[in-house]
């Protein structure tokens, strides 16, 4: 198995993601070395195989944005939108994430060692975001499923209007958005979440004990006038 | 709908790179706003004399003797430099004035684009770096910076319509976002004696800054002020004389990425528009708060 | 002493009308705004108002049958490495799966691939049916993002950004519990039976300036073979089309107020946007300004019938048309043959427009599987089929009578309007003059 480096002040996006699409449904060339991204955008968008990609720097808007199969790890901060609708596979951010980060992620692990900004987990779908930092204002905004875990703080409004994704925070909540209620973790969360917090390189930072769980109250879920504060 | 960049030099060492920095910054965010795009410089004043930008749709006509004219209405020396459409008319600080209204009859075509003792501003329709070029503004030295390039959402590419906008003197104001209330704001204004020339939202808000301090508010009360009466989405950032202010709505969705090091704090809508600068792979990136104003003085 | 002079009659406020005061009742008694699907009912200038002038010495008609006057249309000809070649140019609308049933889908992507055309998927994501059934689908993408993912996206013909909507421009979609089923759900994410609120924006960008990154980002998942799309609702036709333009977009797509919807509040529906008479001058002022018209496309909806509605929305500078509506009622939808069934849910033929409740006796939005399956996808898209084919033979015909060999070729000045208001939006002169309301100022 060889290794490729990929400059991309040498190079251009669209030679790197067509080179990585060409592999689809290969197994040889799987590790890639991406040097230079300087912020760019789309880095790794739309990946369909098992690939190993380290970007050596920080990446713009929507970085392995709708991930398939690949592994993406981010040796610097990730833009806006990074992982956004990701299916599969995981995204590894070692710094920040810029806002949506996860957005609308249908499936596979995101995490981000360093902190996340406003609007973290946007409308998930059955992704898992582990945050090792804080998250921003409005994380979680509509989430529908999966499982948020923030190791820090959460913002102003976490979980507004959400569905059934679950959320555990082990630091201060700013504010809950409207419909988001603490809820008791029960044994299963704490098998869930311990799961999640080894998956998510933070099993040496963090111990299930120490985080609340936070899910909807289900109030808004068939529209009632009592309830138009809420809109 | 744009791209911010704003620079403030914390080590005097580096400044006289401010405008190489800035001007590769602004280029950098070309995609963000190809329509126009301006730059705003702050530099150390010169002992007693304050400054003038102008702009003029004709500079070989306006241009042409206007130092002369200048110093024979105003009866004190000026000194004039041109550069491309724009000049720089410096003069004793006590006849700011007299000069702003001598030059409305002398040359009516001419715009003011800002006047104080340590701003110039710089801003024409065109790519970043055509604007950049016309000007040499990778030549210029300074305290700090802001610079934007604008995708015009509703008001007319112009030059006018550029920014960034002056709010007074040595201040100045660039936004990114779109604002939902400016033309309420902008009849109130004028009803309060604060007068607009464009259709530009941003030039609103600026307006509304300058009104604010008017009336007796600090920068920092002004800019919290603006939170609760300017409506819709707005990134800014304001210039003065001694810093530079960063502000966002209380939704902020439109981006803001901030660096400091012990040699600057740099402000940018994307992070690509930082990545050259020195030093900026140990900076300290973040991104700032809704409703919150930043701040950082010399 | 009684006067003996006559009463004044009885006499109801214009202003509170029965209508007014029964919408009153209605909220002060159920507490909750006003939900139907369909677009606005309330009289708005239209194409009807206009008026082709045709030839006669001046100009040369084309021989109907015998001289050729072609109707087809490329769409996306500006990056995209596979544009879309179409034979007649008039498209299905998005439309999504739990609006309407899977066997109404699949009726469309027949109808459409049919005649020659294209259909587009709506908010609950790519089903089979349609894609199975369509030879050309374009696929939405859109703030709510349901059934997302880069399957779908690699296997569409074209992707449509949704920023807005003409019967709500601004606001996000809403699909009540009753036709979240099962699938539906399973589809969208989301438990059964709740009501799902669509967000108004895009989540993950706000603005053109995010939305240029956005297009390149699907551009690069997509490796910039499938058209980019950007559909806005008529709401500032003129800055929102240059915009779409300065961020990339291969298409745009503008929906006047007159477009339907599933289900959104009535308030929105009659009471935001512009009629897309209104829309399509000013947008095509934007292309023109920006030196793209014809250059990046220009598919305009909302309220469009006929192939008369087809040739003007082209005179005035339209590329295609889209069809919703009209692509329902070909379908069944409202149709007389069910007016005891109408008469049962309390409602007429024709007027039946509570779509998000999930009772249609048509079996076209409904997700009951007993309504549903009353529905024949092979007629309905035979139905369909002929519906195109007589819209695209109408506006022929009156493109051959302009003297004109294409339908694209068609120009504002074979216009004329019969109302100061027709003129005054369109920027035709009213007929039998050379001047329409603002022309030179005035």
């Amino acid at each position: 198995m060889s290794k490729q480096t990929f400059d991309l002040a040498a190079q251009s996006l669209r030679e790197l993601n067509s080179a990585l699409h060409a592999l689809n449904g290969q197994t040889n060339q799987t590790a890639w070395d991406v040097v230079n991204p300087k912020g760019s955008h789309a880095i790794a968008a739309g990946l369909d195989a098992p690939l190993d990609v380290t970007v050596h720097g920080s990446t713009g808007y929507y970085c392995a944005g709708m991930n398939k199969h690949a592994t993406v790890r981010i040796k610097g901060s990730a833009g806006p939108g990074v992982a956004q609708n990701m299916m599969s596979g995981a995204v590894i951010v070692d710094g920040d994430a810029s806002q949506y980060a996860g957005a609308t992620g249908r499936g596979g692990l995101l995490v981000i060692k360093g902190n996340a900004s406003s609007r973290c987990g946007i409308s998930m779908k059955g992704i898992d975001i582990v945050v090792h930092g804080n998250i921003g204002h409005m994380s979680a905004f509509m989430a529908q499923s999966g499982n948020l875990v923030v190791l820090g703080d959460a913002g102003d409004a976490l979980g507004d209007s959400l569905y059934e994704a679950r959320m555990f925070v082990r630091g201060k909540v700013k504010s809950l958005g409207a419909d988001c209620i603490e809820k008791e973790m029960r044994p299963e969360h704490y098998d869930l979440l311990e799961d999640l917090l080894r998956r998510g390189e933070a099993d040496a930072k963090a111990k299930p004990e120490e985080f609340r769980r936070y899910g909807s109250a289900r109030k808004l879920y068939n529209f009632n006038i009592d309830n138009a504060d809420a809109y | 709908m744009c791209g911010i960049v704003g620079l403030f030099i914390k080590d005097p060492a580096l400044e006289p790179k401010l405008g190489e920095l800035l001007t590769d910054m602004l280029i950098t965010m070309t995609d963000r706003g190809p329509d126009s795009a301006g730059i705003a410089i702050y530099s150390r004043p010169d002992d007693g004399l304050a400054k003038i930008t102008v702009q003029s749709p004709n500079p070989n006509t306006d241009f042409a003797n206007l130092d002369k004219d200048l110093k024979e209405a105003i009866g004190k020396p000026i000194a004039l430099k041109v550069k491309s459409t724009h000049a720089v008319i410096e003069l004793p600080m006590d006849q700011v004035d007299a000069a702003r209204s001598a030059l409305t009859h002398l040359r009516p075509e001419v715009r003011v684009m800002s006047s104080g003792d340590s701003l110039e501003i710089y801003k024409e329709v065109g790519l970043p770096k055509d604007v950049a070029a016309r000007f040499d503004l990778a030549k210029m030295k300074g305290t700090h910076g802001i610079g934007h390039t604008r995708m015009a959402t509703e008001s007319a590419v112009t030059t006018l319509g550029a920014h960034p906008f002056s709010t007074g003197s040595d201040q100045c104001l660039v936004h990114n976002g779109s604002l939902s209330n400016h033309n309420s704001l902008r009849r109130m204004l004028a009803h309060e004696g604060v007068r607009t020339e464009t259709q530009n939202d941003t030039e609103v808000g600026a307006a509304y800054l300058t009104w604010k301090m008017r009336e007796g508010a600090t920068l920092g009360e002004a800019l919290e002020s603006s939170i609760d009466d300017i409506d819709g989405f707005f990134t800014f950032v304001v210039g003065t004389k001694d810093g530079f202010g960063v502000i966002r709505d209380p939704i902020a969705c439109k981006p803001a990425v901030m660096a400091e090091t012990d040699q600057y704090v740099a402000f940018g809508s994307e992070y690509r528009a930082l990545v050259n600068l020195p030093g900026i792979d140990n900076a300290r990136v973040w991104e700032p708060e809704p409703s919150t104003v930043y701040f950082w003085n010399h | 002493m009684t006067s003996e002079f006559p009463h004044t009659p009885p006499r109801k406020s214009y202003t509170f009308s029965d209508a007014a005061n029964a919408e009153i009742r209605r909220a002060a008694a159920s507490g909750i705004y006003d939900i139907r699907g369909g677009g606005t009912k309330r009289y708005l200038p239209h194409f009807d108002d206009l008026l082709f002038l045709g030839a006669s010495i001046s100009r040369y008609p084309l021989e109907g049958y015998r001289e050729k006057c072609s109707t087809d249309v490329w769409l996306g000809t500006r990056f995209a490495k596979n544009p879309i070649h179409l034979d007649i140019p008039v498209t299905i609308a998005g439309m999504s799966f739990g609006a309407l049933s899977g066997p109404a889908k699949e009726a469309l992507g027949r109808g459409a691939s049919a005649a020659g055309t294209s259909t587009t998927t709506g908010d609950g994501g790519m089903t089979e049916e349609e894609r199975g059934h369509s030879k050309t689908l374009v696929y939405q993408y859109l703030p709510s993002r349901y059934g997302m993912n880069p399957d779908d996206l690699r296997r569409a013909d074209a992707i449509e950004v949704v920023v807005g909507q003409g019967a709500k421009p601004g606001g996000g979609g809403m699909l009540l519990g009753q036709k979240i089923s099962d699938r539906v759900a399973m589809m969208r994410n989301l438990p059964k039976g709740i009501d799902q609120r669509s967000a108004c924006r895009h989540p993950d960008w706000t603005g053109p300036d995010d939305l240029e990154i956005k297009i390149l980002e699907l551009r690069e998942i997509t490796d910039w073979e499938k058209p980019i799309y950007v559909k806005i609702g008529g709401a500032r036709p003129y800055y929102d089309t240059a915009l779409a333009v300065k961020a990339g977009a291969d298409v745009v797509v503008l929906d006047g107020m007159q477009g339907g919807t599933a289900a959104t509040q009535d308030v929105f529906i009659e009471h935001v946007g512009q009629p897309i008479l209104a829309c399509i001058p000013l947008a095509v002022k934007a292309l023109q300004d920006l030196g793209m018209h014809r250059k990046v496309q220009l598919i305009v909806s909302g309220g469009i019938r006929t192939g008369a509605d087809v040739a003007k929305a082209m005179a005035l500078g339209a590329d295609a048309v889209a069809i919703g509506t009209a692509a329902l009622v070909a379908l069944g939808d409202n149709d007389p043959v069910f007016e005891a069934e109408y008469q049962k849910l309390g409602t007429t033929a024709g007027a039946y427009d509570d779509w998000h409740e999930g009772k249609d006796p048509a079996g076209i939005t409904t997700q009951d599987p007993e309504l549903y399956n009353r529905f024949d996808p092979v007629l309905g898209g035979r139905r369909l089929k002929n519906y195109l084919k007589v819209m695209t033979l109408e506006a022929q015909t009156i493109a051959r009578a302009c003297g004109k060999n294409h339908l694209h070729n068609l120009e504002p000045e074979d216009l004329c309007a019969l109302t100061m208001e027709a003129a005054a939006m369109a920027r035709v002169p009213l007929a039998g003059t050379d001047w329409y309301p603002g022309k030179n100022g005035f």
